[in-house]
């Protein structure tokens, strides 16, 4: 490389890049014709969204949009981005500009099936934060533990043995007790976690699956042996209310989608925040990820590995712990067998699709939120595509992204390897 | 499995490749037994621990059977002689549930047998990807496209017994081997960890047959729910004890365990495929120096597995269900890897440990009518078999056993 190709302001890239950044340009051009030959043509009418719920102080009045319209515009819009991408590249925006193009796609496939009909758009998003928060907090436990290089498959079980907890104690003791008991069960998991994953050195992966098993198994076996016949008293929770937030509450359309909902999801709100400045801001977040890029070099730099390994991990384990009590305090009011149904999983997976940041990690979870939504009012619309596919998206959008077709994700360098102190 | 501690002392007569590359030292003190089996560790290792593990792990569900009943719980304020009295009582009726279920009978025997089908071939699934290093989450996925690929070779051709059972299962076994070829082909070319991609298509099968079930081509004419048409006669699995009594579910499914533990072990330990399995298992770096093929290797321990994995769904399909509904894989393929731990990733411990596991789920059904004891605790109990399975030294503490070995680690972390 020459001196002028290092001054120029364009950055050197590498043949990965290249490729990735080509790959990127013809998906552009391939969404752009498949929005024109699925949503565009042969279109007809008027899509109706509402973008204001009937208790809003300021009603926004419906957006009506012409169905084929807006196809054909996003369908322009995506062969342009496509046409930039494959002569001059977006640079640093590449992955900003690939989100918003994916939410324009979403756009164009609602106005498609909202054709003809009015759809309250304001109520899907509204369901998509509702949906993203169980998913969350499964996510940031798995940033909490893997940031110091403890891989926790055993998020599953911990929102399980959370929402257990909270049906359980929050029946005797009232909701705020409940989610108490469920922070204090996921954290107990976690320790069992960490002693099995850094005293013990067992495989992480199998120490995760034994907690899923375990937690499965023990949440079911006293649900049939406890709950069930006691169910007035032991299975009956008080749930936490919606509160709007005053002000941020009675912004139009916004309002509604983000700050009109219960304790938890304003809990994750912060959460995140926390999470993220003192990963990133803090002495503890840079020993922290110092133990899970290099964890001898910390050492030899005299940070206590192991202690920051079990503190985290156990942090990580009470964070799951209370987005499992979200399931029976903050939404269902009861426990049921398996009620998570692979929720911790699709954490994981907004974890990695995150690429281990904690708002990565949220953004991830409202998509993944998003198409679980989708599915749900997908019935309403009576459209030909079978919401299954809808459900399956995350776990697809997680394996192109751990594949690096487009994009990659990057773990903690030593992510899953035990210490040993020398 | 890490190259520091422990790697494994992987040895099979396939002496032509040793001279080429070594994946393991012939290490000293390997008797007769080890030399013929394949299977690694002395004497308390294979057997001494497992034995322990799942004694201690019954101790401690019986702990649990004991304290989870909240009327007996408050007699111990009152009469604590009657109290103590009363749990021996409930525990023997569980345990004895639980034994005489899967043992106590022809019918718990055959009961045993049944469960412990797909439960080996699961176990194999995960045990062939622990000897070359790789994680297969994905037998429960590998499980339901298996098993709906022998599904609809099931319904839809019609053919002579003959041909049509060996094509269904050959269908299960494709099925199963594309599903875990993906994430193998996946790690092999891009990197992408096994954990992570077999974790995902678990839930995107899943997903998959719960669509399938509704599509008009799979679904049972006039039935608005979710079940598949029924499978073919010819394309059952044949009943081995009908001659007893026609309610004996026990079928042909049992040999096909049986053969592909024995193809598994001969696989692994007999040819030279197996000995690049292992090679690449104990080290990907060294296997490549010596010259063998990495990449076609996850490829293939992958296909393999997944085959086998859906050869577990297939047999389900094609004896004790005879058609399809949403979960029909029943969470065996999470039962399948603490199995194939219990078992030493060898073909023959996972026979064993399959038999146990079968044992546990037809006696844990017996468990929940003798007494009122619920057959999830089955599941409490095998995840602490494998709490102590790969945690040996809480056994060594309890029970003051020497030189047991610790667990490998059996993936490499994800970053790598």
């Amino acid at each position: 490389m020459t001196a002028g190709t290092a001054t120029a302001p364009r950055v050197l890239r590498s043949p990965a890049e290249i490729r990735r950044s080509r790959i990127i340009g013809i998906v552009y051009l391939l969404l752009a014709a498949f929005v024109l030959i699925v949503f565009a043509v042969g279109t007809e009418g008027d899509a109706t969204f509402r973008l204001a719920t009937p208790d809003d102080r300021f009603q926004l009045p419906d957006l009506v949009l012409s169905a084929a319209g807006l196809s054909y515009t996003v369908a322009a819009f995506l062969a342009f981005l496509g046409g930039v991408q494959l002569t001059r590249g977006f640079g640093k925006s590449t992955n900003v500009i690939l989100g918003l193009a994916m939410a324009l796609v979403a756009f164009a496939f609602l106005g498609w099936a909202a054709a003809g009909k009015s759809f309250s758009l304001v109520g899907m998003l509204q369901l998509t934060v509702v949906k993203s928060v169980p998913i969350t907090f499964g996510a940031l436990s798995g940033v909490m533990c893997e940031r110091v290089a403890v891989i926790n498959i055993g998020i599953e079980g911990m929102l399980l043995s959370g929402a257990f907890m909270g049906a359980l104690i929050g029946s005797l003791a009232g909701p705020w007790m409940g989610i108490l008991a469920g922070v204090l069960v996921g954290g107990l998991l976690a320790f069992v976690l960490a002693v099995l994953a850094i005293r013990y050195r067992v495989d992480q992966i199998i120490a995760g699956v034994v907690i899923n098993i375990f937690a499965l198994g023990i949440t079911s076996y006293l649900t049939s042996s406890i709950l069930v016949e006691n169910s007035d008293t032991l299975n009956q929770v008080t749930i936490f209310r919606a509160w709007k937030v005053p002000l941020l509450g009675d912004i139009p359309f916004i309002g509604p989608i983000f700050f009109n909902h219960n304790f938890f999801v304003y809990a994750m709100y912060v959460l995140v925040g926390v999470i993220a400045f003192a990963l990133f801001k803090t002495r503890w977040g840079l020993r922290s990820r110092a133990v899970g890029e290099h964890p001898k070099a910390a050492d030899t730099l005299g940070i206590n590995v192991f202690r920051f390994r079990y503190l985290n991990v156990i942090l990580g384990g009470m964070i799951a712990g209370f987005g499992g009590a979200y399931f029976t305090v903050g939404s269902a009011g009861a426990f049921d067998e398996n009620m998570t149904s692979g929720r911790g999983f699709i954490g994981l997976a907004a974890m990695i699709f995150g690429r281990w940041h904690p708002v990565g990690a949220l953004g991830a979870a409202l998509v993944f939120g998003f198409s679980d939504s989708l599915q749900a009012k997908l019935g309403i619309l009576q459209t030909p595509i079978p919401g299954e596919f809808l459900l399956m998206a995350p776990y697809i959008v997680t394996v192109i992204v751990v594949a690096g077709i487009v994009g990659r994700a990057r773990p903690p360098a030593a992510d899953g390897q035990p210490y040993v102190k020398e | 499995m890490s190259d520091e501690n422990g790697v494994p002392e992987t040895d099979g007569p396939a002496p032509e490749e040793r001279a080429t590359a070594e994946p393991a030292g012939n290490g000293p003190g390997r008797g007769p037994w080890a030399r013929i089996t394949g299977a690694e560790g002395d004497w308390r290792s294979l057997v001494l621990v497992p034995v322990l593990a799942v004694f201690t792990a019954l101790v401690i569900g019986a702990i649990i059977i004991a304290v989870s009943d909240i009327e007996l719980l408050s007699l111990w304020g009152e009469d604590a002689g009657e109290a103590f009295r009363q749990t021996l009582a409930r525990i023997g009726d569980a345990y004895g549930g639980l034994f005489t279920g899967a043992f106590g009978s022809v019918r718990g025997i055959s009961e045993t047998l049944t469960w412990a089908t797909p439960l080996i071939l699961a176990g194999l699934s995960v045990a062939i990807g622990f000897r070359a290093g790789l994680f297969n989450i994905g037998a429960e996925g590998q499980m339901l496209m298996g098993g709906m690929l022998a599904l609809v070779v099931g319904f839809q051709l019609n053919l002579t017994i003959w041909l049509h059972l060996p094509l269904a299962l050959l269908g299960g076994f494709i099925g199963g081997a594309i599903w875990g070829g993906i994430p193998g082909w996946l790690r092999a070319r891009t990197g992408a960890h096994e954990v992570i991609t077999t974790i995902m298509f678990n839930w995107i099968a899943i997903r998959f047959v719960d669509y399938a079930l509704k599509t008009p081509f799979i679904q049972r004419e006039g039935r608005p729910d979710r079940i598949s048409k029924d499978v073919l006669e010819s394309a059952r699995l044949p009943k081995l004890l009908e001659w007893i009594d026609p309610q004996l579910r026990l079928n042909a499914g049992i040999f096909v365990a049986l053969l592909a533990a024995w193809a598994v072990y001969w696989l692994l330990f007999r040819s030279t495929i197996g000995f690049e399995f292992r090679a690449v298992g104990a080290n990907p770096d060294g296997a490549k120096y010596a010259g063998m093929n990495v990449t076609r290797s996850y490829i293939m321990v992958m296909a393999i597995a997944g085959g086998l994995g859906g050869l577990a769904g297939s047999t389900q399909i094609l004896s004790v269900l005879g058609n399809a509904t949403p979960g029909f894989s029943a969470n065996l393929g999470f039962d399948a890897i603490a199995l194939a731990l219990l078992g030493r990733s060898h073909p023959f411990g996972v026979v064993l440990a399959g038999i146990l596991f079968g044992a546990l789920r037809a006696g844990g059904q017996q468990m929940q009518v003798a007494s009122d004891v619920g057959i999830d605790l089955i599941l409490v109990i095998q995840a602490l078999i494998v709490v102590f399975i790969a945690a040996p030294e809480l056994i060594k503490a309890i029970f003051r056993v020497k030189a047991v070995k610790g667990t490998e680690q059996i993936t490499r972390g994800w970053a790598t």
